[in-house]
């Protein structure tokens, strides 16, 4: 066949061809955005000038002044930055154990939802039906006010447990490992182990791979570093950890490691409204697999408990990541809701700032920044593992 | 809050847009959400209308104020009625100008935020008057100070603490986005003392987990202590320690640039003193008469006073008409029947008791 040539008397106009259409309505409507972005911001300039305000970040140098008691060792008389970060770090201390908790309370509670038992199974629905329907805010105080502050016993009535564990209204206290002189020593020992570590597990899964069998050698790596580690503790002089106890003295205990009430109470409470939704996801993760899997699986002779380890949930996981990512984004930005209980997370120690030095507009960047950095790297991490867990279609 | 709002409002704009993340649209109109929240969190108008033009041309004065405070601001829930001794200078500034009132309750963390946004013409919310609050690091004014507090802390009796020596190693309650947690951590630095703290976006949280024992101690203004004192499980547990750990004027701010209005607040809270200094009440004010010209001067029978300010030349005559003079209003919130917090040799008595309550001349 041969192909005949298509003779138009007339081109198609610039102004009809659907091609040169496509691209100037694009570049158009990226002029109008870029313009009205440009209008904002020259208005927020001009009137910051107007105002006799302006941007600038140079109060983060200046002395804090106020006192943050929990986190990292901190003084009233470092500057803002440190104490931003030390905020910082109390929520990402709150968002990692958030996360880890809410993950398997809502692991647990969406596969009890599908237990052939009849009790399980209701009770975990009233969990999640509860749990969703009451606003954050109202739990937490509920976990705060209503729990701790009154189950818990006066600071002078602690409960204590054996090996030094105090459980009072103002937190719980566990003796701590405080590094000693000859500790910077022994971390060199440390190093060195890691680094013998991974090169055992390199070389063992290279083993394993010759040999065609399947294994993560985690294993191998841990023994080889704890040897080190502990050949390092005999070797260096002295003890590198010595153990703090907590010691009651006239209005709180001292030394050892602290976990606070409200930190508990976030904790908590944060981990049961986010478990709740997490649960919802998962069961519709497993719903999501047809049931002729579960069905080959059981004709294969596996009892349930494999079905749903081996079969299901793989093929369930692809479904549950992506929705999962947005409700650890939740958690981590939730827990703003720090302040109303009396825990320094970021955005209590950041309006402390700007209420002490008065600068709204940075602060709030500042802000604003640390969630975007601290969820942008979340979704990050949570992307990188879907695709790993992805279905590769033939 | 302020802070939180901001970063809902980011949050829901955003989901606003094109889910597919590859859509230059989509990033486009994320990143457009993200500016317009940004400007929307600073909403400074310039507009060329003056303070007073603006409370004229609406018809009412819209003051920010307290409304969990009983005794200076209080939002009374069954009846929607704000009462307190700021609430009085509110009404005596709408009375001066001839408006009606609104009140908008404001936490300590967004008070100052509200001036200076424009959301509200004057604050009469118990703030203390600084230097960085004065300057043009925050660009607002302070008015006379209406009352003369100090910071002090609250304990219970229980506990057996008679000054702040003996609370080494306490846990303080404090609210946020006050002077508050500054004056705490300096006055235990220069004792020597160390401490632990506790911060609350709200004061009822904050004053609840004293109450709780979450705390030994609950610090902010000897008044304030004095007010949610009343709130506590069992008032005659706690006391409120002799320490004075610092210096707390307070009294109503307006925003830098607006020296019309700074004026005209101004002198409706010296109104207030010259009131009570000459024997003007509420019940006589509109019907009082003096030979003494500077009396009459403050009721406008003579001198213009009331034209150079802007104001009718009745205007004072008004404001005491309206809540009485400075005495009156101390006696009807702070006095026996409210806080009870004594004024004869405190420094709020009059200058002529040894106080610092003092009107300039009226002339």
């Amino acid at each position: 066949m041969e192909k005949r040539k298509v003779v138009s008397s007339h081109a198609i106009p610039f102004w009809r061809d659907i091609r040169v259409l496509r691209v100037v309505s694009q570049i158009v409507f990226l002029v109008a955005i870029a313009a009205g972005i440009w209008w904002l911001l020259n208005n927020l300039q001009t009137n910051l000038r107007n105002s006799g305000l302006s941007i600038t970040f140079r109060f983060l140098g200046d002395t804090a002044g106020f006192p943050i008691s929990e986190g990292l060792t901190y003084d009233p008389t470092n500057v803002n930055v440190y104490a931003f970060l030390v905020g910082v770090v109390n929520t990402i201390r709150v968002a990692v154990i958030g996360i880890v908790l809410a993950t398997i309370i809502g692991t647990l509670v969406g596969i009890s939802r599908l237990s052939s038992n009849w009790l399980v199974r209701r009770l975990a629905a009233l969990y999640v039906e509860t749990v969703r329907n009451i606003p954050l805010l109202v739990q937490l105080f509920f976990w705060y006010f209503a729990v701790m502050l009154t189950a818990l016993p006066l600071v002078k009535d602690s409960i204590s447990l054996p090996g030094s564990i105090y459980l009072s209204r103002r937190g719980l206290y566990l003796p701590s490992l405080v590094p000693t002189a000859s500790f910077s020593v022994w971390l060199w020992f440390l190093l060195g182990g890691l680094a013998l570590a991974i090169v055992v597990y390199v070389l063992r899964r290279a083993q394993l791979k010759r040999a065609d069998r399947p294994g993560i050698p985690i294993g191998w790596a841990a023994i080889a570093l704890v040897l080190v580690a502990v050949a390092g503790w005999f070797i260096v002089s002295g003890n590198p950890l010595s153990i703090d106890l907590p010691v009651l003295k006239r209005f709180n205990f001292e030394g050892g490691l602290w976990l606070s009430t409200p930190f508990a109470s976030l904790v908590l409470g944060l981990a049961m409204y986010t478990g709740a939704f997490i649960a919802e996801i998962v069961r519709a993760g497993i719903l999501a697999v047809s049931k002729g899997q579960t069905e080959a699986a059981k004709a294969l002779g596996l009892r349930k408990a494999l079905v749903l380890r081996l079969v299901v949930m793989p093929q369930a996981l692809r479904v549950i990541i992506p929705p999962l990512a947005s409700q650890y984004l939740n958690l981590t930005k939730n827990s703003s809701l720090a302040i109303l209980i009396g825990y320094y997370d970021l955005l209590n120690v950041g309006t402390t700032i700007f209420n002490q030095t008065g600068r709204a507009v940075e602060m709030i960047l500042l802000i604003m920044g640390s969630y975007l950095t601290m969820s942008l790297f979340m979704s990050l991490l949570m992307n990188l593992y879907n695709r790993r867990i992805k279905l590769v279609e033939r | 809050m302020v802070a939180e709002s901001v970063l809902q409002e980011a949050d829901r704009v955003s989901k606003m847009s094109v889910i597919d993340k590859s859509s230059k649209e989509g990033a486009l109109r994320r990143r457009l959400a993200v500016a317009v929240v940004l400007v929307l969190a600073v909403t400074f108008c310039v507009t060329a209308q003056t303070t007073l033009e603006t409370v004229l041309a609406r018809g009412k004065l819209i003051a920010g104020v307290n409304a969990s405070l009983p005794g200076f601001g209080f939002l009374d829930a069954a009846t929607g009625e704000f009462s307190g001794f700021d609430i009085e200078c509110a009404k005596a500034i709408a009375a001066a100008v001839g408006v009606d009132v609104e009140y908008v309750p404001l936490t300590a963390g967004e008070r100052l935020t509200a001036l200076q946004a424009r959301q509200i013409d004057v604050l009469i919310r118990n703030t203390t008057w600084t230097l960085t609050r004065d300057s043009k690091e925050l660009g607002l004014d302070f008015c006379p100070t209406t009352f003369y507090d100090g910071q002090g802390f609250i304990v219970r009796k229980a506990d057996g603490i008679n000054s702040i020596e003996d609370m080494d190693g306490a846990t303080v309650c404090v609210t946020s986005g006050t002077t508050t947690e500054g004056n705490l951590a300096d006055a235990f630095r220069e004792h020597g003392l160390s401490l632990k703290t506790q911060v609350f976006a709200e004061t009822e949280a904050a004053f609840g987990a004293y109450d709780a024992a979450a705390c030994d101690c609950y610090t902010s203004d000897k008044s304030q202590l004095a007010s949610l004192r009343t709130t506590a499980a069992v008032p005659g547990d706690h006391v409120i320690l002799p320490d004075t750990i610092s210096k707390e004027p307070l009294g109503p701010l307006t925003r830098h640039g607006d020296d019309e209005w700074f004026d005209i607040v101004k002198w409706v809270v010296f109104a207030t003193f010259f009131a009570e200094e000459h024997g003007i009440t509420q019940a006589n004010a509109k019907t009082f008469t003096s030979t003494n010209p500077e009396i009459r001067r403050f009721l406008g029978q003579e001198g213009g006073m009331g034209a150079k300010l802007g104001l009718a030349e009745d205007w004072a005559v008004n404001v005491i008409a309206a809540v009485g003079n400075y005495g009156e209003i101390y006696e009807r919130h702070l006095g026996p029947n409210g806080l009870d917090i004594p004024r004869a040799g405190s420094l709020n008595a009059l200058w002529t008791m040894g106080g610092m309550i003092y009107a300039p001349a009226w002339r």
